[in-house]
């Protein structure tokens, strides 16, 4: 039996947990050259981190579950329901943009319809919204999980761990997801954390914390399941922290040139989840080498696609601006 | 209608608003077995139950931020900082969160929520228990600052605070809880927020104010009238939104305006104010706008001599306002 069969993954979900990752990663990658062309003023990344977060995302329920995630979560938001010409209407900042009308920088995402609850710049303050989330829908008897991440270094905000003790206090049901990518922009984890692992934290707030390779994506999907179990149980929140490796520079304003090797990020990209689970699928022979092919030249000209539909939408009135400081 | 303290007032508001509508809940430091440290939600756990009446952790950031995710889930928190001079560790949750919910989202998400705070001095709580906070946040579009002065206006302002669908700052001068009582309307009483009211009428001279210093102005003002001048008192109830246009047309009735408050006189709500009358009935004054405020050190000491020295009182007011009238 096949490891993604032991878990519960059927070969039509992993093939679509793949689909997801090369749609997250060329999405990614086209903004980076947009970027790059002076069309998009500014890009964050998700690159080396997509396998985790689909991972993540595929064990939580887009239909039930709600997600406060942070601005590298593109593979989240993809699976929870935004699609690739929603993320380039938010990277040409158009009005049509389903995040914030181009109001917000790309990564900052946000949409009632998809229950993705809407995020800001300023690091952690959506993790003591998920409690609120889980609090309120245990008020009102629903049941569901809510659903935060964020990096390592946003792991040393007072929120974070603000909302962890609240959350382990009352049993809620939330799963704190930390993308430890090993760098909050320049600072390396070992002058960020004083503790091994950022999942140790999780035992000062009395639930359990667990740490997984984040670029083994069954691996990652096993714990996110398992959290999700005990939080729909009733029996409390998880901290899972999936060690990745952000392979772009923090912004593209950004140059990782100055505070990391070139050697340590090729060695990282010779580990990246994309290569090791098309690896896993091609053994596993429930994909083609012809068929990744087919598949990337499709998700190749849904990105064109969305890239043409985004530049040439309009952006929105500039006394718009204006609207919706209150209720209209 | 029925006389009642102001404190009451407050609770009779989240009471009734709770058993109107059970997304309201409250969350706090306190505020559940304890009933709160001023007692203003006495009595509530045994209505509502500890869910409702929630005990939180010494955590204000988190208190306001998990308020803020039940308020986008849908519910309708009342979060209670204990002591406004504690907000600090919350502000950000308040400014980069509440206020910005709907704009950032264009609409899509929104923030029903209201944070009661006691404020103000003259109760010897020192540097940390004393502090006016509202021009911190009166410069933030998207929230709303509400400080009512008497009981009807606490129940009426806080009940449409519960009700308004974006975050409200609602201040509790803690030196009114039990000081002030006056008829409040029985049954179903809201007050708009954005709209002053005008205490008394007069001919000489404008008063324009809100929170505690409405009643030691209403007091001084009686002391004038003995003298034979004539005060028009504006109390504005709600500081963000002002109400402009009650704030010119109490200006221009009299072309004297002195602005009182207890908080520190350097970008506080008076200097908004006077900007304000100064911008739209400039050529309508008599004399040059007047502020009476709190001196601009860091907060109000302990010693009772010098926390009299920082407290505005009638006499103080009085002496504004005579100076004024003689200009």
């Amino acid at each position: 039996m096949s490891r993604h069969s032991e878990l519960g993954l059927a070969d039509d979900d992993v093939r679509n947990m793949f689909r997801y990752m090369l749609l997250a990663r060329a999405l990614d990658e086209r903004m980076w050259l947009l970027n790059r062309a002076g069309k998009i003023p500014f890009v964050v990344s998700c690159k080396g981190q997509e396998g985790a977060q689909i991972a993540a995302a595929f064990a939580l329920d887009a239909k039930r579950d709600y997600v406060l995630p942070y601005y590298r979560d593109l593979g989240i938001v993809l699976v929870f329901g935004q699609t690739a010409t929603d993320v380039m209407l938010s990277g040409f900042a158009k009005w049509e943009d389903p995040n914030s009308g181009g109001r917000q920088m790309p990564g900052h995402f946000g949409s009632r319809e998809h229950r993705i609850v809407t995020g800001s710049s300023p690091v952690s303050t959506q993790i003591p919204h998920a409690v609120g989330v889980a609090l309120a829908a245990r008020m009102r008897g629903e049941r569901l999980v809510a659903y935060t991440s964020f990096g390592e270094g946003s792991s040393n905000q007072g929120d974070f761990h603000e909302a962890c003790n609240f959350a382990g206090v009352h049993r809620l049901p939330v799963v704190f997801f930390c993308e430890n990518n090993k760098y909050a922009i320049s600072v390396p984890l070992k002058k960020q954390i004083g503790c091994e692992r950022v999942a140790d934290r999780a035992a000062g707030y009395g639930f359990p914390g667990v740490t997984v390779d984040g670029n083994d994506v069954l691996g990652v999907y096993a714990a996110m399941k398992e959290a999700v179990e005990r939080a729909l149980g009733g029996e409390g929140p998880t901290l899972v922290e999936a060690l990745t490796y952000r392979l772009n520079p923090h912004s593209s304003d950004d140059d990782d040139r100055v505070y990391r090797t070139r050697e340590e990020v090729e060695d990282a990209k010779s580990r990246d989840a994309l290569i090791v689970f098309e690896q896993y699928l091609l053994t596993e022979g429930v994909l083609s080498a012809e068929a990744v092919g087919e598949l990337r030249k499709e998700i190749a000209q849904l990105v064109d696609e969305a890239t043409a539909y985004a530049e040439k939408a309009p952006y929105a009135p500039p006394e718009e601006a204006l609207k919706y400081v209150y209720a209209e | 209608m029925t006389v009642k303290l102001y404190i009451d007032a407050i609770r009779d508001a989240i009471q009734e608003e709770m058993r109107r509508d059970d997304s309201v809940f409250v969350l706090g430091e306190d505020v559940g077995v304890r009933g709160g440290v001023f007692r203003v939600t006495q009595g509530l756990i045994e209505e509502f139950g500890e869910s409702r009446i929630m005990d939180t952790p010494l955590a204000e950031s988190a208190i306001a931020g998990v308020a803020i995710g039940a308020a986008a889930y849908g519910l309708k928190p009342i979060a209670e900082i204990q002591f406004a001079d504690f907000i600090m560790p919350a502000v950000n949750q308040i400014i980069s969160e509440a206020s910005k919910m709907r704009y950032r989202s264009n609409n899509d998400w929104h923030c029903p929520l209201v944070i009661r705070a006691p404020y103000g001095g003259g109760v010897h709580g020192a540097l940390y228990h004393s502090q006016s906070l509202e021009a911190l946040f009166y410069h933030v579009p998207g929230l709303k600052i509400v400080m009512p002065a008497t009981a009807a206006d606490a129940k009426g302002l806080l009940i449409s605070a519960i009700r308004d669908p974006d975050p409200v700052l609602f201040f509790e001068h803690k030196g009114l809880y039990r000081l002030v009582k006056d008829d409040v309307p029985d049954g179903e009483h809201t007050v708009p927020i954005g709209i002053a009211a005008t205490r008394r009428q007069g001919t000489d001279i404008t008063v324009i104010t809100y929170g505690l210093m409405v009643h030691h102005a209403m007091e001084a003002a009686q002391e004038l009238e003995s003298e034979g001048v004539s005060t028009e008192l504006l109390d504005l109830r709600t500081v963000a939104p002002l109400d402009r246009e009650a704030i010119v047309s109490a200006a221009r009735k009299t072309g004297k305006v002195l602005i009182v408050h207890e908080d520190n006189k350097t970008g506080g709500v008076g200097a908004e104010v006077s900007a304000i009358i100064a911008e739209e009935a400039l050529f309508d004054l008599d004399a040059p706008i007047a502020r009476l405020c709190g001196p601009d050190i860091p907060a109000m000491p302990f010693s009772p001599p010098q926390e009299r020295f920082y407290m505005l009182d009638p006499d103080k007011i009085a002496a504004a306002m005579r100076q004024l009238a003689a200009f």
